[in-house]
C-alpha cells in the first residue's frame, strides 16, 4: 500500500516551530518540580589511578546539603552501563560503573554525586570532596595501549578490548595478483557530537505509588527504560520516561550514561523530585567522544583502475569504557570502508582499544566518516598513480544498478551481513558533477589565484539507515475528530511532529491541522524502537501507515454498521463515509464511538541512502588557511516526506562534516588531560565559516524494504566530507606534493605539510 | 541585594544573591525559560538577551547589573498570536532544527536589524558568528535574518 500524496514531499512548514521561536519550548532544563533537590556530579581530576578515598564529611556539613551518594552507597555490586548493541559476552569487562570504584580510568568519570537544596550549595559542597587517587601512567595513545605496560582493566589484562573482522571475497589471492597495490596510514582525530542543549534530568520518586517519572529522557528511550529498570530493581512498569524537547542529538543524547542511574537513585533514596543539568565542561569531558580512529589500509586495482580489493587494519581508540554503542564506529570503519564500490575482495580489521580517554560512541554517520576518508583518499591517490581521471576511476567502480541488492562484507564476531538496497549510483555521480560545474572548476585545479591555491575534488558515499527490528504506531480517532498519532520514534531535533503528521494524514486521508504527533515517551506505545541510524522515518512512519490502514478498516466497519452495509462498501473521505447507495455518516458522528488501532512494522534490512559530494577549497599556502569555497552535493532517499527539512539535514550535516574536517579537536595531555574544556577551545563552524553550500536531495529509486519507499536520510552528506576536503587540499596542493593522511586539515597542519615537502 | 528592573516592559524588584547570573535570574526567578544556557561561558550565544538595545550574553552579566536597566529576552519579542515578522522568516526558510539556539538567534538578529536594518550577508554573519547553531549549518538562518530585513526599516518597524 503507499499512501496518498498530498503532504507527502510537501515542503511544510513545522508545526514545532512556533514555539521555539517564541521561546516556549519545554526542555528539560525548563522542567521544574516542587521542592527539588539539584544534583552536581563529582568527577575524577586524574586520568588513571587507584581511588584510595573519597571524603564526604566537609560537603555533607554544608547546610542544605542532603546527600553525598559513592560507590559504597549503590549497594554491594555497583551497576554497569550495559551494551544495548553488539552485547558481546567479550565486551562486558570494559562496562562503565555508574559511579568509579575501585579505580578512575578517564578525566571527568564520576566519583560521588551531591545533592542540595540549590545548584549553587550543591557546587560549594563539590568544592569540600576529598578525593585521594594514587596515579597510574595514563595511556593516551595507540602505541602505549598496544604496548600494554599498563592495562585499564587488569583482570582482562591487556588495552584490546576486542577485534572486528569484515571478509569478502579472497583478499589474499587478489593482492598476491594485482598489478597496482598501494598502502598508507591514515588518522582522524578525536570529536564529538557536541548537540547545543547540554543533557540534563529531572527525577520524581512517589513512595506510595513506588513510581519513578523521569524527565529528559531521549533517543532509546525504551531501551533506556529496561536498562534503568534493571539497575534500580524496579519493573518498567515503574518507570514512566517523559520526552520533553531536546536540543539535538546527532548519536550522542539520549544513550544511557551514568547520570541517567544516578539522578533517580538520588530521588528515590532522599524520596524527593532531583534535578541535574550538565555543565558544558562536563558535557565535553563525558558525554560520548568519536571518530578517533588510525587505518593501515592497502588498495588493490588492475592498470586502469578496476579496483579489486581492500585490506588492512584499523585501531579505534575507544576511551576508557565501552558503553551502550561503543562498538558501532569500530564494526562501520571496517564493514563500510569499501562505501558505494564493488570491492570484490575485503579483509579489514578493526582492533578496539581502551584508553585513559572519555569514552567512544556513535556520532552522525558513525565509523563511515572515517572509513570514507581512508577509501577517497586511495582512490585518488590511485588515480593519480595509474594516470585514470579521478572521476572516470570512480564511476568505473560504483556497484551497478544491475548487481543490486549488493551484498557489502560480512563482519564477526557479531556477525551482520547486509547488502545495498539499490539505486543508480553513477547517475547521482553525474548529477553532482553538472551541479558543480566540474567542467568548468576542473580548469582551477591546482592553480595559483590571487595568492591561493584552488582545487576540487568529488566523492561518493552510501548512507546506512533504517535500522531494525522494528517500530510501534497508535493512532486514535478522538471525540473532537481529530486523531492523535503516538509513536516509538523519538524526537532529537529532526521535526519529527510535522513529518509524522504528513505520513499519517496522507494514509488517513486527512488534514494536516487535525493530526496531533506525539511521540518518545512510555506512556505512549507498548514498545518503541526511538531515533538513531536514521530510521524514525523509514521505522516509525511505515508503523503510522500500518496503524492508518487498521484504524480505517474499523471505520469502515464502524461506518457499516451506521449504514446497514458491508465494511467492504464503505469509502472514506476526510469528513465522511459514504456506503454504497450514497448514504453517508459524518466522521464526527463516528468519532462519538472511541476509536484505536495499533502496529507494529517489523524491518531487519537497512536502506542505503547514496549520493555524491564535490568540493572546492582554496588554500593559502603561507598560512595554511583552507576556504571552503563551494560545496555540492546530491543525495537519492527513495522518497521524501517533507524536502525543506530533509535539505535542512543535508546542508547540517555537511557543515558538521566541515568542521570535523577542518576544525574540531579534542587535544589530550601525556596525562590524559583534556585540554579542549571549552567552547573557546574547541572549534565549532560559526555562521562565517561555510557560507556556500548547495545540498540536493531526490527521489529516484524507492526502497523496497518499506511501505513509504523511504530510505534513512538523516546522516548522509557527512559522511563523504573528510575525505572530499582532503583530496581537495591534495588536488590545490599538488605542485608541492602534498598529500594529507590526517585530519582535522588545520592551518599548522596544512603549513608543516608544504614546509616538509 | 535587593535590585529593580524592566524586564518585556514589566517592571520588577526582587532580592539576589550577587553571584546569580542575569540568565539564571531570568530562568530560575521569574521563570522565564526562553533565555537557554548552552555554555555559560560566554560563546555559545543561546541566552543573549537585549539590555537597553544591545545584544548581552546573559550567562556573563550578574543579575545585580541589570539594576535599573531595561531587558528584553525572546517571550518579549514575541505576540500571543501570530509570529513577528522574523520569526516568521525563522519558520518559512526552516532556520531551526532543535530550536535550542534559537531565541539566541532571534534576539542577536533582532537587535542587530533594529540598529543596521540594512545589513548585508556579510555583516549578518559576522553578527550571528557569535552564536552557535549545530543543526542547521546557518544557511538558512542567514536567509530567514536577510529577508525580515524589510520589517525593520519601514515605519512599521518592531520597537
Amino acid at each position: 500500500m503507499k499512501p496518498g500524496n498530498l503532504l507527502i514531499g510537501a515542503p511544510m512548514e513545522r508545526v514545532e516551530d512556533p514555539r521555539f521561536l517564541r521561546g516556549a519550548a519545554r526542555f528539560v532544563a525548563d522542567v521544574n518540580l516542587e521542592g527539588q533537590a539539584h544534583a552536581v556530579i563529582a568527577r575524577s581530576s586524574i586520568a588513571h589511578g587507584h581511588i584510595r578515598a573519597i571524603e564526604t564529611g566537609d560537603a555533607l556539613a554544608i547546610p542544605g546539603v542532603r546527600a553525598v551518594i559513592t560507590a559504597h552507597d549503590l549497594g554491594p555490586e555497583v551497576p554497569v552501563i550495559p551494551l544495548r548493541l553488539q552485547p558481546l559476552a567479550a565486551l562486558e569487562p570494559f562496562r562503565q560503573p555508574m559511579l568509579a570504584h575501585g579505580k578512575v580510568r578517564f578525566v571527568g568519570e564520576p566519583l560521588a554525586v551531591i545533592v542540595a537544596d540549590s545548584p549553587q550549595i550543591a557546587e560549594d559542597a563539590l568544592e569540600r570532596i576529598g578525593v585521594e587517587i594514587e596515579p597510574l601512567p595514563a595511556i593516551v595513545d595507540r602505541a602505549r595501549a598496544e604496548a600494554g605496560e599498563t592495562v585499564l582493566f587488569e583482570d582482562h589484562g591487556s588495552n584490546v578490548a576486542i577485534r572486528w573482522t569484515a571478509m569478502r571475497g579472497d583478499a589474499e589471492r587478489a593482492f598476491a595478483n594485482a598489478d597496482y597495490v598501494r598502502r598508507e596510514t591514515f588518522r582522524i582525530q578525536r570529536h564529538a557530537a557536541l548537540f547545543m542543549e547540554p543533557r540534563g534530568l529531572v527525577a520524581q520518586w512517589d513512595a506510595t505509588a513506588r513510581k519513578l517519572t523521569l524527565w529528559g529522557a531521549a533517543k532509546v528511550v525504551f531501551a533506556n527504560r529496561r536498562i534503568l529498570a534493571a539497575s534500580m530493581g524496579l519493573t518498567e512498569q515503574q518507570i514512566e520516561m517523559i520526552e520533553v524537547d531536546v536540543g539535538g542529538g546527532f548519536g550522542s543524547r539520549g544513550e544511557f550514561y551514568p547520570e541517567d542511574f544516578l539522578i533517580p537513585f538520588a530521588a528515590r533514596l532522599l524520596n524527593r523530585p532531583v534535578k541535574w543539568i550538565e555543565d558544558r565542561r562536563e558535557h565535553l569531558m563525558t558525554a560520548n567522544h568519536a571518530r578517533e580512529t588510525e587505518c593501515e589500509v592497502e588498495i588493490a586495482a588492475t592498470t586502469d583502475g578496476r579496483i579489486l580489493g581492500l585490506r588492512g587494519r584499523s585501531w579505534t581508540d575507544n576511551g576508557a569504557y565501552i558503553r551502550t554503542n561503543g562498538s558501532v564506529a569500530p564494526r562501520n570503519v571496517a564493514q563500510f570502508m569499501s562505501g558505494p564500490y564493488d570491492i570484490e575482495n575485503i579483509a579489514l580489521s578493526t582492533i578496539q582499544l581502551t584508553t585513559n580517554k572519555t569514552p567512544a560512541g556513535t556520532y552522525r554517520g558513525p565509523g563511515r566518516f572515517e572509513g570514507d576518508f581512508v577509501r577517497e583518499r586511495l582512490i585518488d591517490l590511485m588515480a593519480k598513480d595509474l594516470g585514470v581521471d579521478r572521476v572516470e576511476i570512480r564511476r568505473r567502480n560504483l556497484v551497478r544498478e544491475t548487481q543490486m541488492p549488493y551484498p557489502l562484507a560480512t563482519i564477526t564476531p557479531y556477525e551482520s551481513a547486509t547488502e545495498l538496497d539499490g539505486g543508480d549510483y553513477r547517475e547521482l555521480l553525474d548529477r553532482c558533477l553538472e551541479d558543480f560545474g566540474w567542467a568548468e572548476k576542473v580548469k582551477l585545479d591546482g592553480q595559483l589565484v590571487d595568492g591561493r591555491y584552488h582545487g576540487i575534488a568529488i566523492g561518493c558515499f552510501i548512507e546506512g539507515g533504517g535500522a531494525g527490528p522494528s517500530e510501534n504506531a497508535r493512532m486514535a480517532l478522538e471525540t473532537d475528530g481529530s486523531i492523535s498519532v503516538y509513536v516509538g520514534s523519538a524526537s532529537v531535533g529532526q521535526g519529527i511532529e510535522t513529518i509524522m503528521a504528513q505520513i499519517a494524514g496522507d494514509a488517513l486521508g486527512a488534514p494536516f491541522d487535525r493530526i496531533r504527533v506525539r511521540h518518545g515517551s512510555t506512556g505512549h506505545v507498548a514498545d518503541g524502537g526511538g531515533s538513531y541510524h536514521s530510521r524514525s522515518t523509514v521505522m516509525g512512519g511505515s508503523a503510522i501507515v500500518l496503524a492508518a490502514e487498521k484504524l480505517k478498516d474499523k471505520l469502515r466497519h464502524v461506518a457499516a454498521g451506521a449504514l446497514g452495509c458491508e465494511a467492504g462498501e464503505v469509502s472514506l473521505d476526510s469528513d465522511a463515509a459514504r456506503g454504497p447507495s450514497d448514504k453517508s455518516v459524518a466522521l464526527s458522528e463516528l468519532s462519538k464511538t472511541p476509536m484505536t488501532a495499533e502496529a507494529t512494522f517489523h524491518c531487519t534490512k537497512m536502506t542505503y541512502a547514496y549520493g555524491s559530494l564535490a568540493a572546492h577549497v582554496a588554500v593559502d599556502a603561507k598560512t595554511g588557511q583552507v576556504e571552503v569555497i563551494d560545496v555540492v552535493s546530491i543525495k537519492d532517499v527513495g522518497r521524501i516526506i517533507n524536502p525543506a527539512t530533509l535539505h535542512g539535514q543535508a546542508v547540517g550535516a555537511i557543515v558538521q562534516g566541515l568542521g570535523g574536517a577542518l576544525l574540531e579537536h579534542l587535544v589530550y595531555d601525556d596525562e590524559g588531560q583534556l585540554l579542549t574544556g571549552t567552547l573557546a577551545d574547541y572549534m565549532m563552524p560559526g555562521a562565517d565559516c561555510f557560507p556556500n553550500i548547495r545540498a540536493t536531495v531526490v527521489e529516484l529509486k524507492p526502497s523496497p524494504h518499506n511501505p513509504l519507499g523511504a530510505k534513512g536520510g538523516g546522516e548522509g552528506e557527512i559522511i563523504p566530507v573528510g575525505g572530499v576536503i582532503a583530496n581537495a587540499v591534495a588536488a590545490a596542493l599538488a605542485d608541492f606534493g602534498v598529500e594529507p593522511l590526517e585530519l582535522p586539515l588545520s592551518p599548522p597542519r596544512i603549513w608543516a605539510l608544504i614546509g616538509g615537502s | 541585594m535587593r535590585i529593580k528592573f524592566e524586564v518585556n516592559g514589566t517592571k520588577v524588584e526582587l532580592d539576589v544573591e550577587p553571584r546569580v547570573s542575569l540568565a539564571d535570574c531570568l530562568r530560575d526567578t521569574l521563570r522565564l525559560t526562553g533565555t537557554h544556557l548552552g555554555c555559560e561561558h560566554g560563546v555559545c550565544g543561546a541566552c543573549t538577551v537585549i539590555v537597553d538595545g544591545a545584544a548581552v550574553r546573559a550567562c556573563l552579566m550578574l543579575a545585580v547589573q541589570a539594576h535599573g536597566e531595561h531587558i528584553v529576552t525572546v517571550e518579549g519579542l514575541s505576540n500571543d498570536d501570530a509570529l513577528s515578522p522574523l520569526q516568521a522568516s525563522f519558520r518559512k526558510h526552516h532556520a531551526l532544527q532543535c530550536g535550542f539556539c534559537t531565541p539566541g538567534m532571534i534576539t542577536t538578529a533582532h537587535a542587530l536589524l533594529t540598529e543596521e536594518p540594512d545589513a548585508d550577508a556579510e555583516r549578518v554573519r559576522e553578527v550571528l558568528s557569535g552564536n552557535i547553531c549545530r543543526c542547521t549549518g546557518y544557511i538558512p538562518i542567514i536567509k530567514a535574518v536577510l529577508e525580515a530585513r524589510a520589517h525593520y526599516a519601514g515605519e512599521d518597524a518592531p520597537p
